[in-house]
């Protein structure tokens, strides 16, 4: 019932907002003194809250390090818990500031809902996953033909299973859900034979059922879904201070300036460097964007650089143990790679 | 009109802004022209903030390729349909349940609210208890309960549980045999149509009968006997063209026959029983509402307790019935839209699933709206006519 109520919410928002132009996010966002931040309602490794009510993930992290950009204090967050259905219209109403929410980026989202996206924070693609000890012998997503699909109502998910089946020419019984919670149930409780959607989230999914052990990811990957923030469109400023903290993140590993020696590095004589940490005599890098030249510190004391934010929320330090593969920086093979400080 | 001047008395009003007429006039006058303003004032704001944000609008996205899947499809749908017939299917499926849900929680509700006045001790309460039950659980519990408490306990398609004439039970839902029906089942259908022109007019004749002499005949059975004996005889003169396809054991599920899912089974099973709780007081309170002296002069007349309830208390029973009726009917089909807490895909489920793909929330909510406020009043109108047709006609 609750995006009924986001819908109606901004559906009278749109009819109830001023129409003088409104002051720009970073405005707004100082004013109230924190970020407004929509995320998942809880995937693992990406944004759930733990047993304290933290939350927890990459896609948590990257709404604290654009506080730290704009604040200079990684606290200054406020989490709104939003299903696939809701975070558009919560982006658009002006409910969030800023959706971090494994969401992927299409032609579509960019340019007909009125959002830009501000860059990958994790290249992934949609996956099967099936409990093997019900299902033996399956061991390709091309023998999931008459099976029943458990899969969350409003996401490109669910367009490319239909895409998939249709393009394979098999049949399926789609099991429809709102809510993850609603879908990861259904799926525990054998209402269904296969569970679909981003890799990294069925990983994250299977540590929540009731014996991760029984299940297993099929090989396929069958699209394309970069994961990553996205702003309201008509806010350059804003979608700038989003973008490049993203770039800050990942030249920050590149240039090896960790959470840990972050002190240090701002004596370093490196040039790049100097340029990143706002420590080159005369650069006004960060008072360009808006904020304060020590910028990329802030960022890097409070969360780590892209790097230590991946290893800690679903690489080698979390229980997910996913590899850096095509997220690695460009350095190393991967796709991440971050525009120049200059 | 003169005759009611002279008994006002021409107004001794002091002036013209203290004329009723004239006051009446200009506050109608002011309330239309705010609400219309507002309304300008609304829709023009809308557009423009819709622009500014760069949101495209407009209905144009109900012709474009859907391309996701609904699972309970009454009419033809594919992924390759439009949004307009994914809607379209959701509608069809909120009306499906809901017609299911309104005879189902009408029958039970009627049984169990009569069961409330009963003599029988036993069978009082357990129909109080019934009410109290399920009058005072939110619907959304019903639902849960159902779909995790009872369906969802079921055994896993490989262990379906078999029942009768080839039909099976399973988590996924119940499975019957698909009736295929061959060359010549026209005769049937048209065999069908003929008792019951033929059941029709016996009634007609009976009653007309029984006017006049008194005299009484079976009307009930002689129907039963055309309706279902017509047909049959056809059935067997056309060949019996008639075979069963059964579901069948495959790789995942069971394949064929006819399935009906366990989304559709708990909302259909959780809004009847809810439905039906307030449908039993509604009655109860329709009987209680017949006058004593009633029953009791047909008792006096000799008519038994059965044809007291049947001819005397319930025809005077349903006048007071059928209104407040009406709203439950209405309650129920607007209770649906908690489908989509188990992902029954009815119209708010599938309207929202297409607002989220296309991103015009503001379109989708008010085709949302548009559509249940037709649905509500097209079921007002219909229990309207069946009231007219129920309330006292006085001499």
């Amino acid at each position: 019932m609750k995006h009924i109520a986001i819908g109606i919410l901004g559906a009278t928002a749109l009819g109830f907002m001023a129409s003088a132009a409104s002051a720009g996010t970073l405005d707004t966002v100082k004013q109230k003194g924190f970020i407004q931040c929509g995320v998942s309602t809880g995937l693992a490794g990406f944004s759930a809250p733990d047993d304290k009510g933290d939350w927890k993930g990459l896609d948590a992290d990257f709404c604290r390090a654009v506080a730290a950009a704009v604040f200079g204090d990684a606290t200054k967050v406020k989490f709104t818990p939003l299903s696939a259905k809701e975070r558009f219209t919560a982006l658009q109403s002006g409910e969030i500031d800023l959706l971090s929410r494994n969401t992927t980026w299409t032609s579509n989202r960019d340019s007909a809902l009125g959002l830009n996206f501000a860059g990958v924070t994790y290249y992934d693609g949609q996956g099967f996953m099936i409990n093997a000890k019900k299902l033996p012998g399956v061991n390709s997503a091309l023998q999931l033909s008459g099976a029943a699909v458990c899969v969350q109502s409003g996401t490109t998910t669910e367009l490319n299973l239909a895409d998939y089946f249709k393009k394979n020419k098999m049949e399926y019984n789609p099991v429809v859900f709102e809510k993850l919670e609603e879908v990861n149930a259904a799926y525990d409780s054998g209402r269904c034979d296969v569970y679909t959607t981003d890799q990294s989230g069925l990983y994250g999914i299977r540590l929540t059922l009731a014996s991760p052990a029984d299940h297993v990811v099929l090989p396929e990957i069958i699209s394309k879904e970069p994961l990553g923030p996205a702003v309201r469109q008509g806010d350059d400023q804003w979608a700038h201070i989003v973008r490049w903290t993203y770039f800050a993140l990942l030249n920050a590993e590149e240039a090896g300036i960790t959470q840990a020696n972050v002190d240090e590095m701002k004596t370093s004589n490196d040039p790049n460097i100097q340029r990143l940490l706002g420590t080159e005599p005369d650069g006004k890098y960060g008072a360009d964007l808006g904020l304060s030249n020590d910028w990329v510190v802030n960022i890097v004391k409070a969360v780590g650089n892209y790097g230590e934010i991946f290893e800690r929320n679903v690489g080698a330090g979390s229980p997910l143990k996913i590899a850096r593969g095509i997220n690695a920086l460009w350095t190393k093979g991967g796709l991440q790679y971050g525009m120049p400080v200059r | 009109m003169a005759s009611q001047e002279i008994l006002r008395g021409e107004p001794s009003r002091g002036s013209f802004i203290n004329d009723p007429r004239v006051r009446s006039l200009f506050f109608q006058v002011l309330v239309v022209l705010l609400l219309v303003g507002s309304l300008y004032w609304i829709v023009n704001n809308v557009i423009d903030n819709l622009r500014r944000l760069h949101i495209a609008s407009g209905f144009q996205f109900l012709g474009s390729r859907a391309g996701f899947d609904i699972s309970d499809t009454p009419i033809a749908y594919t992924s390759d349909s439009t949004y307009g017939r994914a809607l379209v299917v959701g509608l069809l499926n909120t009306i499906i349940v809901a017609v299911a849900g309104v005879i189902t929680a009408t029958i039970i509700g009627f049984v169990v609210g009569i069961g409330r006045l009963s003599q029988n001790w036993l069978i009082r309460k357990i129909c109080t208890v019934y009410v109290e039950i399920f009058r005072n659980i939110p619907p959304l519990l019903v639902i849960f309960f159902w779909y995790s408490g009872v369906l969802a306990v079921l055994p896993p398609p490989r262990e379906s549980i078999h029942l009768p004439f080839g039909s099976f039970l399973n988590q996924r839902g119940f499975y019957f045999p698909r009736t295929v029906w061959g060359e010549g089942n026209w005769l049937i259908l048209v065999a069908l149509v003929l008792a019951i022109a033929m059941a029709w007019f016996v009634a007609y004749r009976a009653r007309q009968r029984q006017m006049v002499s008194g005299q009484r005949f079976p009307v009930f059975w002689t129907s039963v006997a055309l309706i279902v004996g017509l047909p049959l005889l056809a059935f067997l003169l056309s060949g019996m063209p008639l075979t069963f396809d059964f579901p069948k054991q495959s790789t995942f599920n069971l394949t064929g026959g006819f399935q009906i899912k366990p989304e559709f089974l708990s909302l259909y099973m959780a809004l009847s029983c809810y439905t039906a709780a307030f449908i039993a007081e509604i009655v109860r309170a329709g009987i209680k509402g017949v006058s004593k002296g009633q029953s009791e002069a047909a008792g006096a007349l000799g008519l038994r307790s059965g044809p007291i309830l049947r001819l005397v208390v319930i025809p005077q029973a349903m006048r007071i019935v059928i209104p407040p009726l009406t709203s439950q009917y209405l309650n129920l089909t607007k209770n649906s839209s908690l489908a989509i807490a188990i992902g029954y895909p009815d119209l708010t489920a599938t309207a929202g699933t297409v607002l989220n793909q296309t991103g015009q929330a503001v379109e989708g909510v008010f085709i949302m709206m548009i559509a249940y406020l037709v649905l509500s009043l097209v079921t007002s109108f219909v229990m309207n006519i069946v009231n007219a047709r129920m309330a006292l006609v006085e001499r």
